[in-house]
């Protein structure tokens, strides 16, 4: 029974790894023969000034963008948990950035954007005519806004069928208990969905690594480098300047980066797996 | 992955390696399989010679005319076509070539490009062939475009297309509304500056997060101020080439120019190919731009009467006081080429140069140049400008013309000519150097580590 999904990873996701460690010793620009390299290529992106840079702005998007989403999803996704008929037509409403693809996502925003032509301009608002993708700090700012935009339905979603697995039970004792809302919020929504914070955040931090399309169409790096992430510094460095091997020493530090933070949240969680709640 | 080499394959298979002689029959053949209508030839000389191009107009529909009198001339051997959008088609074609997958006729830009695919023994040696063979044709093409079609002293492909140089161009209205006469030198460029930003105008028009758009200023300033040998050594490997003091001069007369609020406000999140740099010129909203002339067909088009009403102005970028650089020099796109995969069968490559030679820059291809607003790369071109009607085309054209026939340089555009390691380099550096956040010296010592590579 296993087997499909067994081929399915070995070929697609084993195979295709294996090929980057190996030809992150080699040098090739993608057309002629490949070299052996040894470790020219670790020593020479290790030694690099764009990639403390390239991973301190991942860093920076990761935690900032992840820092914006968690309140605001749990918030909203705990008032989605809600059986009312209107919640459940916002509901709708707020999940349809969800079903926009990236680049359309990015082209849109960058045409609302413009400093010439934007909305800003448009509607003769001075505080949004700025140039908001050609100075660095705006730029990335705009990064983390529009991630978190396009991301926080999908979390929303998640908290909310969290929050719809908490037995009513618990509210109904905290109420006799006197607890108002923002107890109960705090002393059972909260420390109920310790593991859904925990799957959204790594799907949020593990994800963020990997962050591209967005922000080659939006940014394409710049303004500079200032919104060069990591996967764009790869892209960059494999495809624009034809150099495979640095371009897979970076993939495969992406790839070891991913898993010490997917590790890391899962010991924060702590080892067990019991559930709190009744009867599971 | 050698389609001669038939003998190696099919030993291979019968040796018993089924799957890896499949594998490597599937990376012969050449290009995308879908073939309708179309026969394999006996004896296993396709007629299958593929050619990929890009889309856009009116570009692409000259291209697609040709391939069809091509195929309508030889039903025997037609030309299979798969036309992509630029970008699209830069990632798929470098992919495609080194998986063996590539066309039988490779359509680019030349210079650093081409050579890689030299280097890695991809395209044809086409010397001979133009020498001897084609001598009519290669004498009709300006002698300037061959020099980003030569590696190693051999040609390895035959220039089309457009001769595009870049252009200083300027909205004389807004001349007029300042009262001033446009630049005569790098000196009036930097006093007409605060002059356009008094009167709310942007000076310059720039689609800076593109990035090659900041370059053309510094391919001419590098010109202008120290000739055209500073980027020849820089092209040439010279160590430390990007110090050179005249290069040094440059890049701080280019950041004096961006200091001085020279170019419009958040011109670094503007992209050319949004032509939004285009729209600031024609609506008002900048005053001059640096652009390529490949632009004048969409200013005509899009920009209402700008270009009908004889608002645009034109010139060859101004010298430098105390220059070293000919006035005349000017850079851009000598044009685009083809080459002929070297992994074709010779039935596909008899296919293409036929194309080349018969379809590529035939009378109907060079008046549907000329009809476009573009100057086609061979002389014959001058001959056609007398019977274009329009006054604004007419001026255009010959002006042209005059620019790529009486430039004493027609230097290549930087990405293009060097290698794409150096070319990606240079314009993550340019970016910086446009935001003020690296000094010219560190611009230099940046670049100097990547000479030669």
């Amino acid at each position: 029974m296993v087997l499909p999904a067994l081929v399915l990873f070995i070929v697609f996701g084993v195979v295709p790894l294996v090929g980057v460690l190996v030809l992150s010793f080699t040098q090739w620009d993608g057309l002629g023969a490949i070299h052996n390299a040894g470790l020219s290529n670790w020593r020479s992106v290790l030694s690099d000034s764009q990639l403390p840079h390239s991973i301190l702005v991942t860093f920076e998007i990761m935690i900032l963008s992840w820092l914006v989403q968690t309140p605001m999803s749990l918030l909203l996704g705990t008032f989605l948990a809600g059986r009312q008929r209107y919640r459940a037509f916002l509901a709708v409403l707020y999940f349809i950035p969800l079903l926009l693809s990236s680049a359309a996502i990015a082209i849109t925003y960058k045409a609302l954007l413009d400093p010439n032509f934007g909305l800003g301009p448009g509607l003769h608002l001075g505080f949004l005519t700025q140039d908001w993708l050609g100075r660095s700090n705006l730029a990335l700012g705009v990064v983390i806004f529009i991630v978190s935009w396009q991301f926080i339905p999908f979390h929303s979603l998640i908290y909310q069928g969290g929050v719809r697995q908490i037995p009513t039970t618990m509210y109904e004792a905290a109420s006799i208990d006197g607890a108002g809302r923002m107890r109960q919020f705090f002393s059972i929504t909260v420390p109920q969905l310790k593991y859904t914070i925990i799957t959204s955040s790594t799907l949020m931090v593990v994800g963020s690594l990997t962050f591209f399309d967005l922000i080659f169409v939006l940014t394409a790096g710049g303004p500079g480098d200032a919104t060069r992430v990591l996967a764009l510094d790869m892209y960059k460095r494999g495809f624009m300047s034809n150099q495979m091997g640095p371009a897979s020493v970076i993939a495969a530090l992406i790839v070891l980066l991913g898993l010490a933070l997917a590790l890391l949240l899962r010991r924060l969680g702590g080892s067990t797996t019991a559930s709190q709640q009744e009867g599971a | 992955m050698d389609p001669i080499s038939t003998s190696r394959r099919n030993f291979l298979g019968l040796v018993g390696g089924g799957a890896l002689a499949a594998g490597l029959a599937a990376c012969g053949s050449s290009g995308p399989k879908s073939t309708p209508g179309s026969t394999a030839g006996a004896g296993g000389a396709g007629s299958g010679a593929t050619y990929w191009f890009l889309t856009g107009q009116p570009q692409q529909a000259i291209r697609e005319a040709q391939v069809k009198r091509f195929n309508d001339a030889n039903p025997d051997t037609k030309l299979k076509t798969t036309e992509f959008q630029n970008d699209a088609f830069k990632a798929k074609i470098k992919t495609a070539i080194g998986a063996g997958q590539g066309p039988t006729l490779i359509w680019g830009w030349g210079g650093g490009g081409l050579k890689a695919y030299v280097e890695a023994g991809q395209v044809e040696d086409l010397t001979d062939w133009l020498n001897k063979e084609q001598a009519e044709l290669k004498n009709s093409i300006f002698p300037s475009a061959f020099t980003a079609a030569t590696a190693n002293g051999k040609i390895y492909a035959v220039p089309g297309e457009t001769v595009t140089p870049i252009v200083l161009f300027y909205d004389k209205r807004a001349f007029e509304k300042i009262g001033a006469e446009p630049p005569q030198s790098w000196g009036d460029i930097m006093d007409l500056v605060p002059k356009f930003n008094d009167k709310g105008i942007a000076p310059f028009s720039l689609g800076g997060q593109s990035r090659w758009t900041n370059m053309m200023w510094l391919e001419f300033l590098f010109d202008r101020i120290g000739g055209s040998e500073v980027f020849q050594n820089i092209f040439d490997g010279k160590k430390d080439g990007w110090s050179d003091p005249s290069a040094l001069k440059a890049l701080d007369e280019m950041q004096k120019l961006i200091k001085a609020n020279g170019f419009v406000k958040g011109f670094s999140s503007i992209t050319a190919d949004s032509n939004a740099d285009q729209a600031l010129l024609f609506t008002g909203k900048a005053a001059m731009m640096l652009h390529g002339a490949w632009t004048y067909g969409n200013m005509k088009s899009s920009g209402g009467d700008f270009v009908t009403g004889g608002h645009l102005g034109y010139m060859n970028f101004p010298p430098v006081d105390g220059g070293k650089g000919d006035p005349s020099d000017t850079v851009g796109n000598p044009g685009q080429y083809m080459s002929i995969s070297s992994k074709a069968t010779d039935a596909e490559k008899a296919t293409a140069k036929k194309f080349i030679a018969n379809n590529t820059l035939d009378d109907a291809t060079v008046e549907a140049w000329v009809k476009s607003g573009s100057i086609p790369v061979v002389k014959s071109a001058k001959d056609k400008l007398s019977s274009i009607t329009d006054k604004n085309d007419s001026a255009w054209l010959n002006f042209v013309y005059d620019t790529a026939a009486n430039a004493k340089n027609f230097a290549q555009s930087w990405d293009q000519a060097l290698s794409p390691t150096q070319a990606e380099t240079l314009l993550d550096n340019i970016a910086k150097l446009f935001q003020l956040s690296i000094s010219p010296q560190q611009f230099a010592t940046n670049m100097n580590a990547v000479i030669g590579q």
